[in-house]
Formats: C-alpha cells, sequence, structure tokens
C-alpha cells in the first residue's frame, strides 16, 4: 500500500496536471464541435437531404478507429494536440449531428405546421418551437460527445497530445502496475463523473 | 361584394403520385362568407386550403387574395395575415395559454401591454375565464378547451381570413356541436370570411353559408346547402345525401 500512496505523494502535481490537461482538450474539443455541429444543423434544417448526407458522411469517418485517424492526420498536422482536437471533433460531429437532426425533425409535425402557418420564419420555428421543443435529444448528444470525447482523448496521449492517456502509456511501456491503474481509475473515472453530472442535470429539466 | 379569395385554374399533384390532388380548380370566395368544404379523405380538401396560406404552392394556376395573387406576396406577410385552426390544434406545448394565444401579436412586436389585454378579450371571446386559463399549459385542458385556444390563437390579430382543418374532429359529438354553434356566432360577429375543411356533412350543412363538395380532386358542386340538397349536381353529391339521410332513419326507428 505504501508504494501507491508514495506515487500519489509524489507525482500528486503530474496527476493534477494531466487532468486538467485532460479537461481543458475535452472543453476545446466540446465548444469547437458544438460551433460545427450547431451550423450543419441549420443547413440541414433548410435542406433535409443535405441532413442526411452530412449525417452519412460522418457516420462514415465515425465508424474509423481512432489510432488509424490520428495516423492519417499526423502528415498533415503533425503529432500534438491540433490533431487530436480536430479527429475528436469529427467523431463528435457525427454523435452530435444524428442527434440534433433527428431530435429538431422529431417534434410533432402539427406543432411545426401551426407555427409555420400562424406566419413564423423558419428560424423562429427552429429558435422558439424546434429547439425547445427537441431539447432531450440536443442534451443527450451534448453528453454522448462529452463522455466519447474524454475516452477518445486517453487515446490521443499516444500521439503526445497529453491529458490522462500520458499516465497510462507510460505505465504499459515501463511495466508500471500502479501508472497503469491510476491512468485507467482516473480517465474512466473522469467519464463517469461527467456522466453522472449530465443524468442530475437531465432530471432537472 | 368583392372576392376575397380567387382560385384561377388552380392544379397542385404531389411527387411521387400518378393522380392530381386538386385539378383546375376555378372558383371565388366572397368577403364575409362561411364556406365549408365537403370531402372524404384523400379529395384534396386539405390541399386547397393549404394553398391558400402557402403551405402547399399549386403548380399551376393563380390564388388571389383581395385580388393579389398570393404566390407575389411575401408568404409570411401572408401568413401573419390568415387565421390558421388544425384539427390537431398544433398548440405549442411549451408555452402557456396566454403564450400561444399571443403567438402572432407577438410575432409583429406589438407592446406588452396590448398583447396582454388582447389575451384576455381573446380567451373570453371563445368562452374560457382568462383568469383561470391563460397560465396553464395545453397538455391541462381538454380537447374542446385547446380547440378554443387554437381558435383564438388564430383570431388574434383580426385576420379578415380563417382556414379551419377539420378542426373539431378531434372532439366529442356534444362537444362538437356547442363548438359549432359558437363558431356560427363568431363568425355573424366578426363578418371575416371563414373557410372550413370537414367531412362531416351534418358538420358542413349547418355552418356553411356555401358547401362545396369534392371528389377526387375537383369541385362536385359549390352551393347554398338549400340548393344542393334541392338539386345535387351529380351522381357523387346526390349518394352523399342519400347517405346522410338514411343515417337520419336510424333515429327516427327510436321516437
Amino acid at each position: 500500500m505504501s508504494k501507491w500512496s508514495v506515487y500519489l505523494t509524489r507525482h500528486y502535481d503530474d496527476l493534477l496536471e494531466a487532468l486538467l490537461e485532460h479537461l481543458q482538450i475535452t472543453a476545446v474539443t466540446l465548444l469547437l464541435s458544438l460551433i460545427i455541429a450547431s451550423a450543419l444543423t441549420i443547413m440541414a434544417i433548410y435542406s433535409k437531404k443535405t441532413g442526411e448526407i452530412l449525417v452519412h458522411i460522418f457516420s462514415v469517418l465515425y465508424s474509423v478507429p481512432s489510432l488509424a485517424m490520428f495516423a492519417f492526420l499526423i502528415p498533415v498536422t503533425g503529432l500534438g494536440k491540433t490533431t487530436a482536437v480536430i479527429v475528436l471533433v469529427v467523431y463528435n460531429q457525427y454523435l452530435l449531428l444524428r442527434n440534433f437532426i433527428s431530435g429538431l425533425y422529431g417534434v410533432d409535425p402539427a406543432v411545426v405546421e401551426a407555427a409555420e402557418g400562424l406566419g413564423m420564419r423558419r428560424m423562429q420555428v427552429l429558435c422558439q418551437i424546434r429547439i425547445p421543443l427537441a431539447k432531450k435529444a440536443l442534451f443527450t448528444g451534448i453528453q454522448l460527445a462529452v463522455v466519447s470525447t474524454i475516452g477518445i482523448a486517453t487515446i490521443a496521449a499516444m500521439i503526445n497530445a497529453g491529458g490522462l492517456g500520458t499516465i497510462l502509456f507510460d505505465g504499459l511501456r515501463t511495466l508500471n502496475v500502479i501508472k497503469i491503474v491510476i491512468g485507467s481509475i482516473l480517465s474512466a473515472g473522469l467519464a463517469l463523473g461527467i456522466n453522472a453530472i449530465f443524468q442530475v442535470a437531465e432530471k432537472r429539466m | 361584394m368583392s372576392a376575397t379569395i380567387t382560385f384561377s385554374n388552380v392544379s397542385k399533384q404531389f411527387p411521387g403520385t400518378s393522380y392530381y390532388a386538386v385539378e383546375r380548380l376555378s372558383f371565388s370566395v366572397e368577403e364575409g362568407e362561411f364556406v365549408t368544404i365537403l370531402g372524404s379523405s384523400g379529395c384534396g380538401k386539405t390541399t386547397l386550403l393549404k394553398m391558400i396560406n402557402r403551405l402547399y404552392e399549386p403548380d399551376e394556376g393563380s390564388i388571389f387574395l383581395f385580388g393579389e395573387d398570393t404566390a407575389k406576396i411575401d408568404v409570411v406577410r401572408l401568413r401573419r395575415g390568415i387565421g390558421y385552426v388544425i384539427q390537431q390544434t398544433g398548440l405549442f406545448p411549451h408555452m402557456s395559454i396566454a403564450e400561444n394565444v399571443a403567438t402572432v401579436p407577438k410575432l409583429l412586436k406589438w407592446d406588452k401591454e396590448r398583447i396582454q389585454n388582447r389575451v384576455r378579450e381573446l380567451l373570453e371571446l371563445v368562452k374560457l375565464d382568462p383568469d383561470e386559463f391563460q397560465g396553464r399549459y395545453p397538455s391541462q385542458l381538454s380537447g374542446g378547451q385547446q380547440q378554443r385556444v387554437g381558435l383564438a390563437r388564430a383570431l388574434a390579430v383580426e385576420p379578415e381570413v380563417m382556414l379551419m382543418d377539420e378542426p373539431f374532429g378531434a372532439v366529442d359529438a356534444i362537444t362538437r356541436t356547442g363548438l359549432q354553434d359558437e363558431l356560427l356566432s363568431l363568425h355573424r360577429g366578426l363578418g371575416k370570411t371563414f373557410l372550413l375543411v370537414t367531412h362531416d356533412i351534418h358538420e358542413a350543412f349547418k355552418l356553411g353559408t356555401r358547401v362545396m363538395i369534392m371528389n377526387e380532386g375537383k369541385i362536385s358542386q359549390f352551393d347554398t346547402p338549400e340548393s344542393i340538397i334541392r338539386q345535387p349536381a351529380d351522381e357523387f353529391t346526390a349518394a352523399l345525401i342519400r347517405s346522410a339521410k338514411e343515417q337520419e332513419k336510424m333515429w327516427e326507428g327510436y321516437i
């Protein structure tokens, strides 16, 4: 047991730094993902076909394993956080778009027809009717994206993106059980913890 | 009298179908009329109605509102000037009754006080106590009450034309009769032009100053209820009236 406590006290700041770095990657990814997904969703609202095509494209990209995707991008954007964030944003587009578009189109057609028939513009229907009525689906999309980002960002440590994955992969490379266990617990714990926060927030909606 | 709505050779065919939803319709509705459009499902009556506020666009022909080609009017401006009521009420479930009724005044950016006063006035008009109902949500209302709110919402900015698509299709028979009577007195009081789509022959003949009978995308007859009953123009109309009379007979045996 002493080995563990020695490690924890000695590397306390390393762990904290890795955790913060992980959260930073997640936050930047989420912000960019949401901006892009919102723009694409608005395009999809104006043209259903565009929406279908976008979801299809991102579903294909989503099925590419993350390591392969990182490898593709390394010649272009190099090792490090930039590549990691790009890949994570691309993955998120599938999760976000699929939930956003199906949620917004899933709103009762009679309600949408009434809104249009009363003379709401398309953006007014979107902001005043579709978004408030689809907020559960929108929220689910964001929740999935955040949890998946936390998970895949761990793997991004392989391309020097930093974060909790560095501890885990250091441990694997040096066969250091303490690092492997602590790295795993921290990254899984972060995903579970954030997920739990989302679930509490969802219940309040 | 001047024509409020004029259809001139209007046809509409939906993509992927081999027949016209409505075919070369030409007719006029005068100001202040209450026109009921009667037909079975798929006859084109809803298509006809939705082309007036351009929820559907005609493939051929033109529709005029007070002499102006609706295709040339900004669609949003056109719709804000036309009241629209649908069967499933289409009330916004996340908004209170007051907010629902205030939809169009808000779009037109009326000031708060004017909106509040108008909402009270409208709820009273459709026989709902404003103090009791304006804070409630649609799900807390019965079907008949929801339909009243839908009516109040459509009447909010005193549109010259009201379009109603089977507004009482989903309410029980007793409530429906009451709502029909109130709709008649509303029409008399407001003097606006009403168009109501229904598949219920009794409703069509009870409410309409003129009844339009539609069959397979065409108008079988468009006349006063009395003229239609006396002189059905074709076999379809005659059969419709016969079937209504037969239904009546069922009750006679019990009196």
